[in-house]
């Protein structure tokens, strides 16, 4: 049963009048593309934004920084981030911000921000301290002593993870449109609602090749930021 | 990042992107702040938390939910050692089938579960056997891609001494091979049964069994004391999964290391 119903999304393809097949296979190209650059904005922005509170976050999370009953309750807060399900999230922002893609972008950015938190605070521990003490003896704030004395070591890494993170958010973001929180999954779900076997191949062809294009893309610029780490 | 030019039009083109990003996506300060008044208003309301006088039943599609997760985990588990093998280089030197296996499983893993859910309620009915496929599928494709990994890294020699015994290829990967590597795979699968204990949570919405459903409901009717009680419990239920796979790691991995 299930193999006629995947044998039913394949596509009619004959060589003799292949580019009009293919026409009519990918006859909603124009919009998916858009939807899929939507999908990604909405990854893109919820990496950033969850990024930023999770780089704030990061520091009184880091043991070796902060005394321990700030640590403590910060770390609680961020696996509270983490835990609840983005699709969760994205259903109740979607409740009280409205439909679309900004609920889904935030539902991504409150998910980000815990998971990012911890690898960060993380990376921040594994920071050698002299450089900070360095900052603090020449008259440095605890604020100019994380940004001088410790940011710097930890860059590559904050970096890597946020890339690693961005191709994990595209494909949340993917789904994201079945609870009406914006990107390609509205159309998706559609199609297999209303049975448009060959959309459902389409869409997902154009899903795989985009989220296979961005982990290229970010497995090279990770690349970039480790190495240069390294040298 | 020494690199002069290069880091300041990094920054202006990425926050050019997500000023273009919020625009596309009307964020403008009203409707946050009416989001935002609306959002307090909900947490206000989910207090305090209430089973609804459903308790069991919520109880009931937790478990199911978690068992859908053992189930997914396993079944992946048990496709994904054949296909690993397949997909190593040192164990069938294969270039062109080992680089179509890694493809193969890169397939997989590109869609989300969500998707193969959909794609599974429509194919053999709605209900927790969809959701089990579903988690199964790209799990499949994640555990292949570590296993294979993990026995690139096993050591050649104990392969060559039970080759030099008089063993076939066979045997060699089964006593040789193996071996080295199941305390690696084994941990790799509890770490997949943790995330299947949180993706299987949220299937429920597009109908593949589990506290989805009884989740989803209840934020389309309104009853948010109902939502905070659910939300809790999977987030009881993930902390209880988490503390046991940890347990259960350490006490697998201690005596190899």
């Amino acid at each position: 049963m299930a193999g006629a119903y995947i044998a039913g999304t394949l596509p009619s393809l004959r060589l003799d009048h292949l580019s009009g097949d293919l026409a009519h296979w990918m006859w909603g190209l124009a919009d998916w593309l858009e939807l899929l650059a939507d999908t990604i904005l909405i990854a893109y922005v919820g990496t950033v934004l969850g990024g930023l509170i999770a780089l704030l976050l990061s520091f009184p999370a880091a043991a070796t920084l902060a005394p321990t009953w700030i640590v403590m309750p910060v770390r609680r807060f961020l696996e509270l981030l983490r835990t609840i399900p983005t699709l969760v999230l994205a259903l109740i922002f979607v409740y009280a911000f409205g439909l679309g893609a900004f609920a889904g972008m935030l539902a991504i950015a409150v998910h980000t921000a815990g998971a990012l938190g911890k690898l960060f605070a993380e990376e921040h521990e594994n920071a050698s301290l002299a450089q900070m003490e360095a900052v603090r003896a020449a008259g440095g704030t605890w604020a100019a002593q994380m940004r001088f004395g410790i940011f710097p070591q930890s860059l590559p890494g904050i970096l890597s993870y946020g890339l690693l993170r961005f191709e994990i958010n595209v494909r949340e973001a993917s789904v994201l449109g079945i609870v009406g929180a914006g990107g390609i999954g509205e159309e998706l779900y559609l199609a297999v609602r209303q049975f448009e076997y060959q959309d459902i191949s389409a869409i997902l062809l154009l899903i795989l090749a985009t989220v296979a294009a961005i982990d290229l893309l970010c497995g090279r610029l990770r690349h970039i930021v480790l190495g240069k780490a390294g040298a | 990042m020494r690199i002069p030019f290069i880091t300041p039009v990094i920054f202006i083109v990425g926050a050019l992107l997500l000023g273009a990003g919020l625009w596309r996506m009307d964020a403008s300060a009203e409707r946050i702040w009416l989001g935002l008044t609306k959002l307090g208003w909900l947490v206000a309301l989910m207090w305090p938390p209430s089973a609804g006088g459903v308790f069991w039943e919520l109880l009931k599609s937790l478990l199911e939910s978690l068992a859908m997760a053992f189930l997914g985990t396993l079944l992946a588990a048990i496709i994904a050692v054949p296909l690993a093998l397949l997909g190593a280089g040192n164990v069938i030197g294969n270039v062109m089938l080992r680089f179509s296996a890694r493809r193969f499983y890169d397939g997989l893993r590109g869609i989300d579960t969500l998707i193969w859910a959909l794609i599974f309620v429509a194919a053999v009915g709605m209900g927790p056997f969809a959701g089990i496929l579903a988690l199964a599928v790209p799990d499949i494709g994640v555990l292949a891609k570590l296993f294979s990994e993990a026995l690139e890294g096993a050591d050649r020699r104990q392969v060559e001494a039970v080759r030099a015994a008089g063993a076939n290829r066979v045997l060699a990967v089964r006593i040789g091979l193996l071996p080295q590597v199941s305390p690696v795979m084994l941990s790799q699968i509890l770490y997949t049964l943790e995330s299947n204990a949180r993706s299987s949570t949220v299937l429920g919405i597009v109908g593949a069994g589990g506290i989805g459903l009884a989740l989803s409901d209840r934020i389309r009717i309104n009853n948010w004391d109902e939502v905070a009680f659910i939300i809790l419990l999977i987030l009881g239920m993930v902390a209880c999964i988490d503390l046991a796979s940890r347990k259960l790691r350490l006490k697998l991995i201690r005596p190899a290391s």
